[in-house]
This record gives C-alpha cells, sequence and structure tokens, in this order.
C-alpha cells in the first residue's frame, strides 16, 4: 500500500501485501513452514530499510562477484543477422559463470543476519548451486544442496564443483530426478530443520517473500543495463529479451523497463522436442494457473491437477512452472512469452560461440535463437538487448552428444 | 451435529481417545483400497482420512510418497476418491472421513464444485496441506455451505501469537503435527506432547488429534492420554507396500494385514486411558 502511494501508476510496486501479481504469488505451504516464511518476510523488509545492508551488499558484489558486468556489443552476431544491433548482457562473466551470483549474495548475507547457520538450496544444472557453494565456502556455513538424479548425470563438472567447495550433494531419484523434484526435497529438508537453516530458492519462484527478494536482487543486471546503454546508445532499448525457467534472470533485466511501454520484453521458454510433442517446459505456452511450490503460477498439468513432467535439453529450464510474476506480466500482456526448441538453441549455441567467441549456457542459447529470428525483421538503428545469464561450460558434455562428438 | 462433533462426543461420553487410521485413494489399486476403508470401521477405527494422491507431496515422507505414486498409477483422481467415499456411505452413515491432500488437484477441480460434490459425497472434512489459514478464503464458504469441515495443521513452529489466526475458521478438530518435519520419519516423545498439548487446549475447544511419526499401539496409546485422537498413516501404508508382488499388484493377505494392524492399533487407543488410571492409582 505505502509503494502504491510513493509510486502512483507504475508495474514495479507489486507484489501485494498477501505477496500477490495480481492473483499469482501468494504462500501456499504447510503450517510449519509459515511462521519461517513470515519471519523471512519481516527480516527481508528490515534488511532493505537498513542502508548497512544495501553497503555490504554492494561491496561483495563489487570486489567478489566482479560487477557490473559488461554490456556487448556483439558486432558479428549483428552483421551475421543483419538487422536490429544486438548487445548481449555479459552475466556470465560473473563469479562462478552465472546471475545466480547475484542473488547468492544478497540472500546469504540476508541467511546471516538472520543467525542461520546451515545453508540448503535446490538446484536445476547446478548454476544456482554452485554459487550457493560458493558462498557457503566463503563465509564458513554448512551447505547442502539438492539435485535431480538425473540432472546430477547430465551436470557432472558442476556436481564436482558444489563438492570442491564443500556441499554436500544429495541425489533425488523421486520423479524424473529433475529440477521440481529436488526442490520437493528441499523443501521436505527445511520442515526437518527448521531451527537453524536457511532455504535460499534460486528463483523467482516458491511462496512469498521468495519472488520479490530474488527480483530485487537479480535487479541489478536491468539496472546496470539501462545506464549502460544510455552511455553508448543515449537512449532505451527496442526489445529485451530473455531465457525463462523459473525465470530470474528474465525478471532481474526485464523489472527496471516494465514503466518504459517503448521497450518490448520478451521472455523464452523451452519448447523441447516441439511445444506440442508433450516433451517440453513452456508453462506459460502449455501450461494454465495452478499451485505448487508455494505460489500460484502458470504450471504444466494435467486435466485432474497432476504436475507434469517438463523436458528441456537444457536442465536449468525444465522446471513445470514459472516466477508468479511473470504469470501476470503474462496476464497483463506486458511482456511476451515465446519458445524455443532444443534444435534451434543447439543452432544458437553455436553461432553465438563461432561469431562472438561466447560460448552461451544452454539456457541462454534460447534467447539466443530467438533473438536470431525478430532481428532481421527489424531496423537496423533498433536495438535489442538480451541477457546472457550463464557461461555454457557445464554443457558442452550435452551438446557434444547431440552433435554426435564423444568427448 | 456434524459427523465429527458427533463422534468425538461420543467418544468423550466413552472416556476414550479416537483412533484416525490413514489410507491412500487408489493404494495399491482402486478396489483394495475401497476394501480397506470399509474394513476399517469394523477393525476399530473411529474416524479415516483418506489421502488424495498428488504427484508432488512436499510434505510427506517417502512412504506416503510411494503411496501417492502407486495411487496415481492406478489411476485414482479426486472424482474416483469422492465416488469411493460415496461407495462407503451406502454401507456406513456414522464414520466420519476426511479428505487429506493438497491445494492443486481441488483448485483444478474447481473449490465451489469440489466442495459440493464431497458433501454429497459424504465426505466429512479437509485438510488441505498447503492451504494455510492466510490463503483458506479460498475453500472456507464453500466448505461451510457443504458443511465441510476445515481441519487446520498445527505444528510446533506455531508460536502463542500466530495460534489464533491459525484456529480462525477452523473446525472439527485440530490436527496437531507432532515434530518438525515430514510425515512417518521421527516421533515426538510424550513428553514433549505433554508441553505441547495445554497451550493448545487453552486455546482453543475443539478435538485436538496427534499425528506425524505415530507408528506403534503404544504411540498411538500415548498420543490419546494428552490428546483426544491419534492420527496413524506411514506404518500402516508399509505394511499395505510389504504385502504386494513385485510388480505392486495387492496380495491375497493385503487388506486383511491392514486391518489386522488397525485392530491392534485400536486395542491400543481404547485401553490407554485406564491402564494411565491404573497406574495412577499403584502409584
Amino acid at each position: 500500500m505505502r509503494r502504491e502511494t510513493l509510486r502512483p501508476n507504475t508495474l514495479r510496486s507489486g507484489p501485494d501485501e498477501r505477496g500477490r501479481f495480481g492473483i499469482f504469488g501468494g504462500r501456499f505451504v504447510a503450517e510449519t513452514l509459515m511462521p519461517l516464511i513470515l519471519e523471512l518476510d519481516q527480516a527481508y523488509e528490515a534488511a532493505k530499510a537498513d542502508p548497512e545492508f544495501r553497503r555490504e551488499l554492494d561491496y561483495y558484489l563489487k570486489d567478489y562477484v566482479g560487477r557490473p558486468s559488461p554490456l556487448w556489443h556483439a558486432r558479428r552476431l549483428t552483421a551475421e543477422l543483419g538487422g536490429a544491433r544486438i548487445y548481449l548482457k555479459r552475466e556470465e562473466l560473473n563469479h562462478t559463470g552465472s546471475h545466480k551470483l547475484n542473488n547468492v549474495m544478497g540472500q546469504i548475507l540476508l541467511a546471516r543476519r538472520m543467525g542461520r547457520t546451515r545453508i540448503i538450496a535446490e538446484t536445476g544444472a547446478g548454476q544456482h548451486g554452485v554459487a550457493t557453494a560458493t558462498v557457503c565456502a566463503l563465509f564458513g556455513m554448512k551447505c547442502v544442496v539438492y539435485m535431480g538424479a538425473t540432472d546430477c548425470e547430465r551436470q557432472k563438472p558442476n556436481v564436482f564443483r558444489m563438492r570442491l567447495l564443500g556441499a554436500e550433494v544429495h541425489a533425488v531419484t523421486t520423479g524424473a530426478g529433475t529440477l521440481k523434484d529436488a526442490m520437493n526435497d528441499a523443501m521436505r529438508d527445511w520442515v526437518a530443520n527448521v531451527a537453524d537453516t536457511y532455504y535460499l530458492i534460486g528463483t523467482v519462484a516458491g511462496p512469498h517473500p521468495y519472488p520479490a527478494m530474488v527480483r530485487d536482487f537479480q535487479c541489478v543486471i536491468g539496472d546496470e543495463t539501462r545506464v549502460q546503454l544510455h552511455e553508448v546508445e543515449g537512449r532505451l532499448p527496442d526489445a529485451v529479451v530473455a531465457s525463462i525457467g523459473g525465470g530470474s534472470n528474465a525478471m532481474g533485466i526485464f523489472h527496471p523497463f516494465l514503466d518504459d511501454a517503448s521497450v518490448r520484453l520478451i521472455g523464452v521458454e523451452a519448447a523441447g522436442r516441439g511445444l506440442d510433442s508433450g516433451e517440453q517446459a513452456a508453462s506459460i505456452s502449455r501450461g494454465r494457473p495452478g499451485v505448487l511450490h508455494g505460489n500460484r503460477t502458470y504450471l504444466l498439468q494435467d486435466e485432474h491437477g497432476q504436475i507434469q513432467e517438463a523436458h528441456s535439453i537444457s536442465a536449468g529450464l525444465d522446471y513445470p512452472g514459472i516466477g508468479p510474476e511473470h504469470s501476470w506480466l503474462h496476464d497483463i500482456g506486458r511482456a511476451e512469452y515465446v519458445a524455443i526448441t532444443d534444435d534451434e538453441a543447439l543452432a544458437a549455441f553455436q553461432l553465438c560461440t563461432s561469431t562472438e567467441g561466447i560460448i552461451p549456457a544452454l539456457e541462454c542459447a534460447h534467447a539466443l535463437a530467438h533473438v536470431a529470428k525478430i532481428a532481421p525483421a527489424m531496423g537496423k538503428d533498433e536495438i535489442i538487448v538480451m541477457n546472457l545469464s550463464g557461461r555454457g561450460d557445464k554443457d558442452i558434455f550435452t551438446v557434444a552428444e547431440h552433435l554426435g562428438v564423444s568427448l | 451435529m456434524s459427523r465429527i462433533a458427533a463422534r468425538f462426543a461420543a467418544l468423550r461420553q466413552a472416556g476414550r481417545g479416537a483412533l484416525i487410521p490413514y489410507l491412500e485413494a487408489g493404494d495399491p489399486d482402486l478396489d483394495t483400497a475401497a476394501a480397506i476403508l470399509r474394513g476399517m470401521p469394523g477393525a476399530g477405527a473411529d474416524l479415516i482420512e483418506i489421502g488424495v494422491p498428488f504427484t508432488d507431496p512436499m510434505a510427506d515422507g517417502p512412504t506416503i510418497q510411494a503411496a501417492s505414486k502407486r495411487g496415481l498409477l492406478a489411476g485414482a483422481t479426486l472424482g474416483r476418491t469422492l465416488s469411493m467415499v460415496a461407495s462407503f456411505r451406502e454401507h456406513d452413515v456414522d464414520t466420519p472421513i476426511i479428505l487429506m491432500g493438497y491445494l492443486n488437484p481441488i483448485d483444478s477441480y474447481g473449490p465451489a464444485r469440489f466442495c459440493a460434490d464431497a458433501g454429497r459425497a459424504g465426505v466429512d472434512g479437509l485438510i488441505v496441506v498447503d492451504l494455510p489459514s492466510e490463503e483458506a478464503d479460498l475453500l472456507e464458504n464453500h466448505a461451510a455451505e457443504h458443511g465441510l469441515d476445515i481441519i487446520r495443521l498445527v505444528a510446533p513452529t506455531t508460536d502463542e501469537v500466530r495460534l489464533p489466526t491459525v484456529l480462525q475458521g477452523s473446525s472439527g478438530f485440530i490436527y496437531y503435527v507432532s515434530i518438525t518435519g515430514v510425515t512417518g520419519t521421527r516421533t515426538a516423545s510424550e513428553a514433549d506432547l505433554v508441553l505441547a498439548l495445554p497451550n493448545l487446549r487453552k486455546a482453543t475447544d475443539l478435538p485436538v488429534a496427534i499425528g506425524f511419526g505415530i507408528r506403534t499401539p503404544a504411540q498411538a496409546a500415548a498420543a490419546v492420554r494428552v490428546a483426544d485422537g491419534a492420527v496413524v498413516a506411514s506404518a500402516l501404508i508399509e505394511t499395505l507396500a510389504k504385502s504386494l508382488d513385485r510388480h505392486g499388484q495387492a496380495g491375497p493377505d493385503t487388506v486383511s494385514l491392514v486391518l489386522d494392524q488397525v485392530r491392534m492399533l485400536a486395542e491400543g487407543v481404547r485401553t490407554a486411558r485406564v491402564g494411565a488410571q491404573v497406574k495412577e492409582i499403584v502409584a
């Protein structure tokens, strides 16, 4: 309410006091966790209001994470596609190789303020798990990461990195052994260890305040992009494109542009083997609203409300849900959500590598594939910014397999 | 008076606590689950809790997760669970039935339509694990309109400041989650319960049933010495699971093994307070 009074007519004021963005969001958790969520909400509000917390976070973001990340004018890619000027926001240059560390740094400082000593996290591709294990090593905290057994298998290097960093990695064998199942087990752990444990969620989903808090910590991406693009181009971009699993990298770059009506915001979901193949992870394109993991949002589900398994070539995208604020942005028409197949992402992965000398994570190869679709039809005076949210070292085994190369 | 209120009033009159066994709808198949349900009152169940399978049972341990998965494979849906209750009601008009599950299947069915169908099928109460009081307006009015009690969970983490919020709008009975953790893992000590229950009693006149971690007749007896009822779930499901063949099909003795265990638990619950009184006299 207070924020609405301060900033009228803004799309950036959500969520409301119940943690909702329109009908989405909320707090759908078991009673055992409810007091913890309310405590977290209070602790986060207090931290936000404390200039010392901001100073501490800024210090670590600059000297440890390596911010600001560059905004790279991808000239060869632009020439290759022959249309809009393409800029890449280089989040893959952050320490640990993805945007995940922005959020993790914010939350670990919060966990320390709250006096927690044990950190749990869930991870799909391992980017969030590696980021979490990293800050736990930095601050000497106990770290437990839940990761689907299938994901452990296809992301072996990240599992090894987490273990090197001192984290316990639990391979989750229920369901399809992917991110959804890892999230269930992290929640089970949290219920059983409420006294000393902080659950460090890696995306803009989960019960309130997580979607808003993770978004706030990721907004540094969009805030920097505005300033950097203004310096080189003197204006706003025409389109901002980002890949969507849970949606944290997209929300981080979208949010600071929400009130700029001239900027198209485009989220790219994983169409897997095709939107109608039954093997995809496009929650908005092929899901409907429901409740899972503490929030109401678009979900892949059958007619009985049972959650369906998601599929994507990228372990970081195959989650059957999406952050609730994205669901709301979709429903009010502020952001567009499209889908890219495994094959299209693979082609874009190679395009980026060969033209710019940057190996992108398969997640952002999805965003790039969409850029490759729209850029040629746009004018040469138009600007697209794409969030290059992670580096692709972790994905070279998957890519090699699909290219028929044995490593 | 609702069936739940009537049953607890009768039990209070009789001076004993309630045994509330649990079964998962469709586990291991629709017919076997229905047979277990039919046999439970005769075996000593005072109220019955039926789990509605969900793909992502976040608050449940491995035992109920597995049961949920078997139920889904066997084709259990919310609609079929209601049909099972309706069939049960043709032979039993007294034993209260409580459905326990997660919000999304209900949300997908439509809360208004679900409450109407559940009331018509003979369901008496609902426990929706991931629907805390703050979000309960989604279901409350529809439930009240069709005579369904909303049974709230109270956890060890629920402090005295929060308790009134949790209790507001709750009816039937209070489900006290005796441990912080998922179902079927640990067991609360009687000392923990003796500490926790008086605070809860001060805040509500509703009966209190204890669940999570009660496995043996002795533990069930301990629970009803401090509370009005004991819920037993994972221990019964383990018995069922052990009786299945390697394809997960029910064996010839699946139903009788589960019901025998219900009988033993009922015996524990029925003699709990008698034993306690004798001990006090001897002491």
